[in-house]
Order: C-alpha cells, then sequence, then structure tokens
C-alpha cells in the first residue's frame, strides 16, 4: 500500500456552487462540472487561499486516502464519502496537521493515550495549517512575562499580537514557531510547536492576540528566542496544528486536567474558556497541577482568584522543604472518591498535558481506581479515547 | 507606499483606495456618509440597531482578510470602499477596444453610459434592505436572522461601493446621483427604486429566500458582467463584491432547502405520502411543495424580467464599448468582439414560439440569461435531491421562460408555466395554480412567528448542517437587545 496522503474535498451537499473558492484558487486546482465542484490532488498545495471565501463551510473538508480520489470521482459524488479507518499510525492517518513534520510530533505527543486520538463530539471545528513554513504568519510581541520565581526554572507568559492577520484558533491547539538563522546545512530551521495558553477569542477578548506559556531549556534553540523575545519584536509563526486535543463545548462537560509545567498552557485556555461563557454555571472543572514549588508553578498567582466551582484546584509540589515528595498521580490517588465519580461519568473529559513520562504514574493512578470500582482501566480508557474523551499531549 | 491589500482605517470610511491622500472625495463621502447613517437608522428597527450581531467583517482584500467573524451592533459596521487588487497590465476583455490597457480613468465616450449601469446597480442595492426590513420581527431563528442581517450590511457595502465610484470618477454629476440613492426609496409613490422587481415589498422569509436565490442571482449576473469591464475600477470593485454576493446565494439556496426539508420530515413523520394533501401537510405547520413551487413560478420569472429585452441595443453599445462582458468572459474562445456571431433568441411570430438566430452582439442580455437560468436551475436540482432522498414522489422545476412575463416578447401574452400559449379564461382558470394566491401568503404569514432562542428553529424551518464560521448549533448569532 502506498503511504497514505491527505486530501482537501468538498462537500457536494454543503456546496451551493458559487464557485468563489475557483475564482480564489492561485493554483487552478479547483474545477467544476454541471454537478460538482472538486479540488485535483495534483495540484492542490494546501494554501488556505480558498478556505476563508466559501460562503457555506462546504470546503474546509480532509480525508487522509490510500489513494486520492480523482476528479472523476468527485464530480460524480452526491454525497462526501467517509474517512475510511487506514490504520492506527496516527501521524499517517490523521488530520492535527498537513505538512508531515508536525503531524509526527502531533503523534508522537498524543502516544501515551493508548491509541488514536478522537476530538470531544461536541467540539468546534478547528482550523488547521493556516500558514506554513514557507508561507507564514507574522506576529508581533505585546508582552513577555515570568511566571516563576525560580531561577533554575524560567517559565515565560508570551502575548503575540496577529493585527490585522486572521489567526483562528481552539483552546488547545498549538502553533509553530519559526527560529531566526538557519541550521548547519544553511537550511531554515523547522517550526517549533508551543500550546496556546488563550481562548478562542483571544488573550484579551476580541483583540486579535494569542499567547503562550514556554520555558527556557538549556541550549534550546527556539525557547531561547522565544524566552528572550522584547515587545515589538516579529515572529514568525505556522499553524495553528492540532484537531483532538481540544476541549467539549458541552457546557456540562465536566473536565479533568491533569498537568506539570508548561503543561499547564491549554489547561489555562480552556478555564478561561468557560469562565467568558458559561462561567460557574458549567458541568465544572477539576484540575491536578504538579510543579517541584508554588515558585515555580506557572500562573500560581492568577490561579489561585480562579472561583472554586469553576476550577477545583489541587496543586502538588515535589520539592517543599519539610514536606515529602508529592506528585500529581499521588494526589489522585488521594481524591480517590472524586476522581472514581469523574471516571464513571459518561460526561467526563480527561486531559493530560506535560513532560513526557507523566502519564504512566496517572495511568497507574486511574487503574487502582479503576479497579476498586470493579473496572478494567485500559477498556474503560479506550472506550473513552474512542468518544473523544480521553487526551494526551507529553513532550 | 500605499497598502493596497490592506484595509486602512485612519479615515472615518474604511478603504484599501488610499482615501486619506484623496483629499477632494474623502470630503465628498464624508458628507455623503450622514445622510447615510440617517437612512440606516431609520430603516430597520431599533431593538435590533442595539443588538450585538455575529457578522463578518473584511480586513483586507486578499482571501485570508475578507472574512473575519466577530459581534458588532450594525450601525457600527465598518462600512468601507474596498476593490480587489488591481491586475497587473489588465486588458480590455471585449468589444471594439479589446486588447487594449484597461481604462483608469472613464473614457469621456462612454461617460453617460457608465454612469448609467453605476446608477442602477448602487439602486438596486439599498432597495433589497429597504424591502426587507421588517423580516427580524419573524425571524425563524438567531442563525436566519444573522444571515438578514449580513445580507443587509453588505447590500449597505455596495452601495457604498458604487457611490464611491460616483464621487471618484463623475464629479458633480456623480454626487448629485450619489444623493439621489439615498433619495429614491423602495415601493414609494413620489420616488420609487429604478427596477419593478425592488418596490415589491419582501414579506415573508420564504420570499426571502426565494428573492436572495433568484433575484441576487441576477444581481450576481450583473456583478459578473460588470466585472469584465474594461473601466478598471468598476472591474475590481465587482470582483470583490461578488465574494460577498456568494453569501448571499447561500442563504438563499439553503433557506429554500431547510424549508424543503422540513416538509419533507413531517411528511414522512406521520406517514403523509401524497405531496397535495396540502390541508393535511399544512396543519403540521410546514409549507407544501406545490405552494413551494408557486414562490419559485413568481420569484424565478420576476428575476428574468430583469435582463431586460431579449435582443437589445443598449446592451450591445456597452459589451462593444468594453464596458459591461459577458458572464465568464475570459474564458470564452471567441474573438470576444462577436463581428459575426450569431445567438438564438426566443421569438414570437404570428402567435408562435420560435426560436430565431440574431447578431450575437444584440443578444446579449439573452445569453446572460441563460447563463442565468443554467446557474439557477444547479440549485433546484440540489433542492431535489433533497424530495428525493425523503422518498417523496415530487419534483420542482423552472417555468418556461415565457410564463408570467412583463418584459421582453413574451410580455403581453398568456403562457402556462410549460411554455404553451394559452387563453385568458384558460389562464385565468390555472393561474392559482401556478402563482402564489391570497390564501397561500395568508397561511404563509400565519407561520411567520419570531424564534429568538439559541439554538432553535421556527416549525416550518430545519436547522443548517454547518454552522456560520464553524459555530455549535446553539450559538447565540444575535445577542439581542431587548430594552
Amino acid at each position: 500500500m502506498n503511504k497514505p496522503v491527505k486530501q482537501h474535498l468538498i462537500d457536494p451537499e454543503i456546496c451551493i456552487r458559487c464557485y468563489t473558492c475557483e475564482m480564489t484558487c492561485p493554483l487552478g486546482a479547483i474545477h467544476h462540472d454541471d454537478n460538482n465542484v472538486v479540488v485535483d490532488a495534483e495540484a492542490c498545495d494546501f494554501c488556505m487561499d480558498c478556505i476563508p471565501v466559501c460562503p457555506t463551510g462546504s470546503i474546509d473538508e480532509w480525508r487522509v486516502v490510500a489513494t486520492p480520489y480523482s476528479m472523476d470521482d468527485q464530480f460524480s459524488w452526491d454525497e462526501l464519502p467517509g474517512q475510511d479507518d487506514l490504520g492506527l499510525d496516527e501521524a499517517a492517518t490523521s488530520v492535527e496537521a498537513l505538512d508531515d513534520a508536525m503531524a509526527a510530533l502531533l503523534a508522537d505527543a498524543h502516544k501515551g493515550a493508548g491509541g488514536k486520538a478522537r476530538a470531544p463530539a461536541t467540539a468546534a471545528k478547528p482550523s488547521v495549517n493556516m500558514y506554513n513554513l514557507g508561507k507564514p504568519a507574522i506576529a508581533r510581541v505585546q508582552g513577555n512575562y515570568s511566571l516563576t520565581d525560580d531561577p533554575g526554572h524560567d517559565v515565560r507568559h508570551i502575548i503575540l499580537d496577529l493585527g490585522a492577520t486572521p489567526f483562528p484558533v481552539l483552546e488547545g491547539q498549538s502553533i509553530g514557531i519559526i527560529p531566526p538563522g538557519a541550521d548547519e546545512n544553511g537550511n531554515p530551521h523547522l517550526p517549533r510547536l508551543y500550546s496556546i495558553s488563550s481562548p478562542r477569542d483571544g488573550e484579551r477578548p476580541n483583540f486579535n492576540n494569542l499567547s503562550l506559556t514556554v520555558k527556557r531549556e538549556e541550549n534550546g534553540l527556539c525557547s531561547n528566542y522565544v524566552c528572550d523575545l522584547k515587545p515589538g519584536d516579529e515572529v514568525r509563526i505556522t499553524g495553528p496544528f492540532g484537531a483532538t486535543f481540544l476541549m467539549p463545548d458541552d457546557p456540562q462537560a465536566r473536565l479533568l486536567m491533569i498537568c506539570t509545567g508548561t503543561g499547564s498552557a491549554p489547561m489555562r485556555a480552556f478555564t478561561m474558556r468557560r469562565q467568558r461563557t458559561v462561567g460557574g454555571k458549567s458541568g465544572g472543572m477539576t484540575m491536578f497541577f504538579g510543579a517541584r514549588a508554588p515558585e515555580s508553578l506557572p500562573y500560581f498567582g492568577p490561579l489561585k482568584k480562579v472561583p472554586q466551582d469553576l476550577l477545583d484546584q489541587h496543586l502538588v509540589y515535589s520539592r517543599l522543604e519539610g514536606e515529602p515528595k508529592e506528585y500529581v498521580q499521588d494526589r489522585i490517588v488521594q481524591e480517590q472518591d472524586k476522581v472514581a465519580d469523574l471516571l464513571l461519568d459518561p460526561k467526563t473529559h480527561i486531559y493530560i498535558c506535560g513532560l513526557r513520562g507523566m502519564e504512566d504514574g496517572v495511568d497507574r493512578a486511574f487503574a487502582s481506581i479503576a479497579e476498586s470500582l470493579g473496572e478494567q482501566w485500559v477498556a474503560l480508557r479506550d472506550v473513552m479515547r474512542e468518544e473523544g474523551r480521553y487526551h494526551v499531549e507529553t513532550y | 507606499m500605499l497598502d493596497l491589500i490592506n484595509v486602512s482605517y485612519d479615515t472615518q470610511i474604511p478603504n484599501n483606495v488610499g482615501l486619506s491622500s484623496d483629499k477632494r472625495v474623502l470630503k465628498a463621502l464624508e458628507k455623503w456618509h450622514p445622510g447615510y447613517i440617517n437612512w440606516w437608522n431609520d430603516l430597520i428597527p431599533d431593538n435590533f440597531q442595539q443588538s450585538l450581531v455575529y457578522l463578518r467583517t473584511a480586513v483586507s482584500v486578499d482571501p485570508k482578510g475578507w472574512a473575519k467573524f466577530d459581534y458588532v451592533k450594525m450601525p457600527e459596521y465598518r462600512w468601507g470602499v474596498l476593490l480587489a487588487p488591481e491586475v497587473e497590465d489588465r486588458r480590455i476583455p471585449c468589444g471594439e477596444h479589446a486588447g487594449e490597457p484597461a481604462w483608469q480613468e472613464v473614457p469621456g465616450e462612454y461617460r453617460n453610459l457608465l454612469k448609467r449601469l453605476i446608477v442602477i446597480q448602487g439602486d438596486t442595492e439599498p432597495a433589497s434592505v429597504e424591502q426587507q426590513r421588517f423580516l427580524a420581527l419573524s425571524a425563524p431563528s438567531l442563525y436566519d436572522m444573522r444571515n438578514l442581517f449580513q445580507v443587509n450590511v453588505e447590500e449597505g457595502r455596495h452601495l457604498w461601493a458604487m457611490v464611491y465610484l460616483l464621487h471618484k470618477y463623475f464629479g458633480r454629476d456623480g454626487r448629485e446621483e450619489a444623493d439621489d440613492l439615498l433619495r429614491r426609496s423602495s415601493g414609494s409613490e413620489e420616488a420609487p427604486r429604478m427596477l419593478g422587481a425592488f418596490n415589491e415589498e419582501t414579506p415573508d422569509w420564504l420570499s426571502f429566500f426565494m428573492f436572495t436565490y433568484f433575484t441576487d442571482r441576477d444581481g450576481k449576473m450583473q456583478l459578473e458582467s460588470l466585472a469584465q469591464s474594461g473601466f478598471d475600477p468598476l472591474s475590481r470593485t465587482c470582483r470583490f463584491m461578488l465574494t460577498e454576493e456568494a453569501h448571499h446565494m447561500f442563504v438563499g439556496e439553503t433557506g429554500v432547502g431547510r424549508t424543503i426539508q422540513k416538509t419533507c420530515e413531517v411528511m414522512n413523520e406521520h406517514g403523509i405520502e401524497d405531496p397535495y394533501d396540502i390541508d393535511k401537510i399544512r396543519s403540521y405547520g410546514v409549507i407544501d411543495l406545490p405552494t413551494i413551487q408557486k414562490k419559485l413560478n413568481l420569484h424565478y420569472t420576476l428575476s428574468l424580467d430583469l435582463f431586460g429585452q431579449e435582443v437589445s441595443t443598449n446592451a450591445a453599445n456597452a459589451f462593444n464599448a468594453g464596458i459591461k462582458g459577458r458572464y465568464q468572459e475570459h474564458r470564452l474562445d471567441d474573438d470576444h468582439m462577436l463581428k459575426n456571431d450569431t445567438y438564438t433568441v426566443w421569438d414570437l411570430e404570428d402567435g408562435k414560439v420560435v426560436r430565431k438566430d440574431v447578431p450575437a452582439l444584440t443578444a446579449i442580455n439573452m445569453r446572460l440569461r441563460d447563463d442565468y437560468t443554467r446557474d439557477a436551475s444547479g440549485g433546484v436540482g440540489r433542492w431535489n435531491k433533497i424530495i428525493e432522498k425523503a422518498g417523496i414522489q415530487f419534483e420542482l422545476k423552472l417555468p418556461h421562460e415565457s410564463f408570467h412575463r412583463q418584459i421582453g416578447v413574451f410580455s403581453g401574452h398568456n403562457f402556462n408555466p410549460d411554455g404553451v400559449l394559452v387563453s385568458g379564461a384558460e389562464y385565468d382558470e390555472g393561474v392559482k395554480n401556478w402563482l402564489p394566491t391570497h390564501a397561500d401568503g395568508d397561511y404563509i404569514q400565519s407561520l411567520m412567528k419570531p424564534v429568538y432562542e439559541p439554538g432553535q428553529y421556527a416549525s416550518w424551518i430545519a436547522a443548517p448542517k454547518v454552522g456560520i464560521d464553524n459555530k455549535p448549533g446553539d450559538f447565540e448569532y444575535v445577542k439581542l437587545h431587548m430594552a
């Protein structure tokens, strides 16, 4: 079998044949006959120029296919075929990102979920890959604030202003940042992925900006570049990326969020989204957030102001003087009644984000709680994941 | 350097034409602006003016920038002057000047012809907002209300686009014409709008959907042919307007489609197989398919009249002058001058309908109308697929072009929807089955009850398959001001 490819398609049941996309396409990749408007898979380079001009939304359709549908196939359709199941290799068979390098990074980050990631049933539809390495968006740094008070653990809150550039994001998505300069072969550096930590309507509501949570890594090419950015600096960004690590739009959904360090970025976005929309009238959110100490826990100050009925917080520290080391999984076991109630509720969505390896401890904690309920954790987890309710992003 | 892609907000009027350095036109537009705002404010009921509507606004004219969505109060919508980017070395596409560089200024010999075309186009834009002014009071959902307002503000912007051309290129005459665009008013006795179809009130939502499907599609075809103009500023203006016009087509096609969908669902739910069992179907609060066919007959035929006479010297002159092209002129493979070509048109000879070849140059209107009919029949086919999928035996059809015409060779004669000439008595007997009756209108009116709960829809229409801007089903498209 050929390596599966991503194909851009148009939903013939939604399309009204206005041909605006055809007139807009810079490559002439869109054609029509008396029946349908179709995309030539050989010509389309995913530039996305056609996406915003479509009045119906019918054009934002993607399938991963072993062999691309021909134009004749597409001309004959009355409805769009579903996604064939091409196997479990997420990097090759999902549409989290259209360029292969980004898709591979995200698939790797999602590995800890034990199977192919799926979006929550009620999640909003994400835009993916509007900008890429060849055609990045330019953002301007609006602010760069220190989030920690620990010299060995410098975490920064970076605010990027997109100005008049449309850059629609959802909570849980990531963007790529292109570090300036070139590698030893003279090629431009590949973008590095960072989770967005602000909600969809902007760090400040209705300002076209977004925020990131970035930790300075020793010798890290991109993280040092980002952590040293000054207000006014221009940054080249790609994305947005990610189509499964998203929050449900159902306000009654219950969110269980487990994170460490900069893994708090998407959790902050989720929390702010709920805060700005439904507030305490939601199904509620529970967070287990691990750090070495309060000084190295990003957003420690702002978190204390979030009301309990919106966000039930468990801040867990592993390096408090005079205290035994405590990790998120320890606290989860300690709070097992609360967690058990969540695990059994079909409205619960679980999100795990942080350093690679944290999911193992969390997994064991869930397994022991599930066992006490007479449930098989792996089976329960697989059901949740298939229903878009179990999400892991670790790196 | 002048930024011709991004919209500049350094004047009161957003634009990408460098208004801030064009003091004369800026001054003229700023003088016109208060009159426009008054017109708008007097038009739409006040509580809707105060409501926050989830609208798209263009922040630039390149593909990624022209659809930015946000909540905005309509009077604060950024109406602006937006032209598609200039195409380098663009040439006049048709007529006796074909191949010469496109005009950046008005050619003196065609000044009046051009002005008239711009004024007629400009006159239809505010007219449709006037026709639709009360519809929000009976909106079947917040989603539909938002779509109505999006159509309205964009028609308003299209008026701006035409007024800019009048101010910029036609001096004092142009300013007077621009003022008259606000003086005339749809349905007015003293100063009606210029075209007949734009003086009828849009009484209900099915009429609105039919209007946006059929009549706005005439507008689309006119814009398509003006987008081919050798007068480059007009071409660029119309090209950008077309991207907005597509949304109006969308509202019409999906509005009628959702109405049909709901009727079919309700028929199946109650085991009604006969689409002509009208009383029973209506007892469930939906619009029966035969009535939808009658509405279609009415709006299609009214819209055909907007194309004018089949054989027209005015149209020939405009084409020959390179002022107005044909639909997708650049894709046509001929001399673009129509020196020796012929085109087949309808005619009446001794009371018989005949097809006749005439010089293609004189048949420009007929050709555009044929392109229109082809374009319009596509959506009818897609509506029929909804009916077919529901397993109901019924097919919607475009009536014959001779039916119910007031302009052109067929006017003054009685044709039935199949294109058969019938006697006056036969016509009077048949017309109640061909065009909506007062009773049909009253029934439709009785369904026009507003539904203002997010995610809820009136009894006669199905929810859309996809939200605007990918929004979920219960999204609050309009935050109503209820004071």
